[in-house]
């Protein structure tokens, strides 16, 4: 948790700042959006994080929310598939897509990167052709399904903000991260992830299944960030195939490496993977709020995120350095 | 205090009431040492003695906080590695330095490269090379790349480098502890050739045997300070492990025979797939302790390697307690009741950035998991917990990060890990390895332990005397083969060195 205490801190400073110095920020309209987009790139935020844990990396996750997104209501619409066959084709579709990956990273121990970045093409290209790069939509007969992600709980009068209510991926997101944080946490498997993570020879050593298990964590990213595909299809209702997720795989890294995941493997907090993806989302809200130049929304992002990075390092170096002043102290008294 | 001129008299480094402190840690207090022309000064101490900080500011990574520092009686300031170079004093870390992406010539001038009309030249770096690896007594082209060099021929590269700066203070760090006899005593001739030639050896080690061997001194250091110096005639095992110790250790650890059960390992005709051509048979029994000798290349890490499923075996079959085990997965190998204590225990036996007790749990994860793959935090804390007061691991809490322990703590984390799983057979490889005398007690005395208690205990070591104190019989290997087997009463140091050589004798 004190890892955390970083992003934390500079989500409630933007949050602050922005309240102060504009008058649109905070009432219910606004924030519910704001929870709502935070939720849905807290998804696939979660997603890519499995995979970063292993040491790896999944760059293909925006084309596989682009072909997710279009096959979804091509095959509903423009096939007329049924809802359940349509849904188990595509998550029949996102675990070939994990299961591929996996398989070529362990048993052809090819690179992450190669192997994403070849599959951040294929999956774009692919879509496109399957739907003639026409755009997509649910039309006017998924209204029901669509509440997924536009759908809203209403909790009624809250002070200050008035009639608000709780949008619906928030509550996905929260039973989704509940999930994740307890395999990582408090289940063998999750241990045997970080371990592998950090030291692959020594988790084998161990007598740990390595290569099932770096599969199964580009199997559950696949999964995750399909259905993270399918809510931002279902929200968004208008899905051009060329460039529907195009760089979302780089807000959910982001996301993951704001909160603590490193790239190297081995370490990652789902809390602070969620915080991640809403200081971006925030980031963005103020900029918009704030008057500030659209053109400068990536450098501005960009800025953030490294210095979120940089203090984080520096926090950790900080605090290595009292550890060891303890011990010393300790070891000197005993 | 008279200033003293550079004179044929004044020793060629003199260390004065060096202090050298950290947060908290006082690394060195006031350390005095002297090194004269030519001669070989062993330095040894247990872990933590401050030997490695010293060796920094000698080398320049680290500058002292008080005290000084003189090269041929004036008083010099090695304030980085390249002024150290400078002075001629150069160290070679146990963990070698090397690229080893590179061939031997580069390395060897790697910063320093000849030019010719601003671009390398290869040619002469070539030819130096050549002249250097002679002196070293190292046949390969310097056009080898490193990486296809054993970890002993990379050491000699490393030597070759000092060379080349003209170095006239060699430090070598623990030289020895990754190779073979024979590489060792190649090694050994370098060193004496070097005396020869005038260089200076300060020598850092572990083996007292071989401080024994080479050294015209020795000088001990306990806890950050200088405790004394032994001249030649005074270098004895004893004395050396009273001073460092400060206590009295018996000689060296001699093992009380125990009783001895049926046969728990079973290994008939295992090929590995390192050395195809040989069969290896052989059988452990409950309570024995069989120490596995040979050079290094001889394959005896292979061949645990192989016991364990790391490597999958090619043929022949491996039974424990009279069950076959399936071959090629380390899992299988534990559920039959298998352990291996790696032979590299940072990269094989151990996650760094892991706690005592994610390290000590984590073999026993799936045995001991609730349902649904939950994992059982009770029976992990009750281990770790075990571990720590059974192995008397030194830390400060069971949440303590493994990469800050000693490497004797370190191997006893390994340890635990596999006793939490209560197996039948347990493999070691070279369980002492750069560890310190005191540990070394410690592990020995937790190997009869278990022996005492029915565990089959099949050890590889390059160390004689821990073949010779430990084993109740001991196999010696050559180039993938079981060369011969030694029971305790027909061990010897030639008898194994014979063996190890390739000579065949009574056949297992």
């Amino acid at each position: 948790m004190k890892k955390n205490l970083g992003i934390v801190g500079l989500f409630a400073v933007v949050f602050l700042f922005t309240a102060l110095n504009s008058d649109n920020f905070i009432n219910a309209y606004n924030l519910e959006n704001l929870i709502r987009r935070s939720s849905l790139y807290g998804i696939i935020g979660i997603a890519v994080s499995f995979v970063i844990i292993t040491g790896g990396i999944d760059l293909s996750i925006g084309s596989m929310i682009g072909l997710v997104g279009c096959v979804l209501p091509w095959l509903l619409v423009a096939k007329g598939w049924s809802l359940t066959a349509s849904l188990m084709a595509v998550a029949g579709l996102c675990l070939t897509i994990g299961l591929c990956h996996g398989l070529l990273i362990t048993k052809l121990r090819l690179q992450p990167f190669v192997v994403t970045l070849c599959g951040l093409l294929f999956y774009r290209g692919f879509g496109r052709w399957l739907t003639s790069d026409g755009t997509q939509g649910f039309g006017r007969n998924y209204d029901g399904l669509r509440q997924l992600a536009i759908g809203k709980i209403p909790l009624g009068h809250l002070p200050v903000l008035g009639k608000f209510s709780l949008p619906v991926p928030f509550l996905i997101l929260m039973v989704l991260a509940v999930i994740a944080a307890v395999f990582l946490n408090r289940t063998i498997h999750g241990r045997y992830l970080l371990a592998l993570g950090r030291n692959e020879k020594a988790a084998l050593y161990s007598g740990i299944n390595t290569p099932r298990l770096v599969i199964a964590a580009y199997v559950i990213c696949a999964l995750v960030s399909g259905f993270g595909g399918v809510l931002f299809a279902l929200d968004s209702n208008s899905i051009q195939p060329a460039s529907f997720g195009n760089f979302y795989e780089l807000y959910a890294i982001a996301a993951a490496v704001l909160g603590g995941c490193s790239l190297r493997g081995g370490e990652g907090s789902i809390f602070g993977v969620m915080v991640g993806a809403a200081i971006m989302q925030l980031l963005y809200n103020s900029i918009n709020l704030l008057g500030i130049p659209t053109t400068l929304e990536f450098a501005i992002i960009g800025g953030v995120i490294m210095a979120g990075v940089i203090a984080d390092e520096l926090a950790k170096r900080f605090a290595a350095r009292r550890r060891a002043i303890q011990q010393a102290r300790q070891a000197a008294a005993g | 205090m008279v200033l003293m001129n550079a004179s044929a008299n004044a020793p060629l480094l003199e260390v004065r009431d060096v202090t050298k402190r950290f947060p908290g840690v006082t690394a060195l207090e006031r350390v005095c040492l002297t090194l004269q022309k030519g001669e070989v000064l062993a330095l040894i101490g247990e872990n933590g003695a401050g030997k490695s900080t010293l060796m920094k500011i000698l080398a320049g990574v680290q500058e002292p906080d008080s005290g000084e520092l003189r090269l041929d009686g004036q008083p010099v300031r090695l304030d980085s590695v390249e002024s150290a170079l400078r002075c001629g004093v150069a160290l070679i870390h146990q963990e070698l330095n090397l690229s080893d992406n590179l061939d031997v010539g580069a390395n060897i001038f790697l910063g320093r490269e000849p030019l010719r009309f601003g671009l390398i030249d290869r040619q002469k770096i070539r030819d130096d090379s050549r002249a250097l690896l002679e002196k070293v007594g190292l046949n390969v082209s310097p056009d080898t790349i490193v990486s296809e060099l054993s970890i002993g021929q990379q050491q000699l590269v490393e030597i070759a480098r000092a060379l080349s700066v003209n170095a006239r203070v060699l430090i070598m760090d623990e030289p020895t502890s990754s190779l073979s006899l024979h590489e060792a005593g190649k090694l050994f001739e370098v060193v004496k050739d070097l005396r020869r030639r005038g260089v200076s050896v300060i020598y850092i080690s572990h083996r007292l045997g071989e401080v024994q061997e080479l050294a015209d001194r020795v000088t001990v250091m306990r806890d950050g300070r200088h405790v004394g110096d032994l001249g030649r005639e005074e270098i004895t095992h004893d004395r050396m492990v009273r001073m460092m110790v400060g206590r009295d250790i018996a000689q060296f650890y001699d093992r009380q025979t125990g009783q001895t059960g049926d046969v728990v390992l079973d290994v008939k005709d295992l090929v590995s797939p390192a050395h195809p051509r040989h069969r290896l048979s052989f059988s452990v029994r409950a309570g024995e302790i069989v120490g596995v000798a040979g050079l290094i290349g001889a394959g005896r890490t292979e061949m645990l390697r192989v016991l364990f499923g790391v490597d999958r075996a090619l043929s022949g079959t491996v039974r424990v307690q009279g069950r076959p085990v399936v071959p090629g997965q380390p899992r299988a190998a534990i559920q039959a009741g298998l352990a291996l204590v790696p032979e590299d225990r940072k990269q094989q036996g151990l996650v760094l950035e892991m706690t005592v007790r994610e390290n000590v749990g984590l073999a026993g994860l799936r045995r001991f998991a609730h349902r649904f793959g939950f994992r059982n935090r009770q029976r992990e804390a009750a281990d770790t917990a075990a571990a720590i007061q059974r192995l008397r691991i030194k830390t400060p809490h069971e949440h303590q990060v493994v990469q800050y322990l000693s490497g004797g703590n370190q191997q006893k984390v390994v340890l635990g890990k596999w006793l939490a799983m209560q197996p039948r057979v347990l493999l070691l490889d070279e369980p002492t390895r750069g560890i310190d005398v005191g540990a070394k007690q410690e592990i020995y005395r937790l190997m009869e332990e278990l022996a005492a208690q029915g565990m089959a205990i099949l050890f590889v070591s390059s160390e004689m005397e821990e073949i010779l104190g430990m084993s109740d019989r001991t196999l010696v290997m050559h180039e993938g083969r079981i060369t011969g087997e030694l029971r305790r009463d027909q061990l010897s140091e030639e008898a194994v060195m014979t063996l190890a050589t390739g000579a065949t004798g009574t056949s297992p």
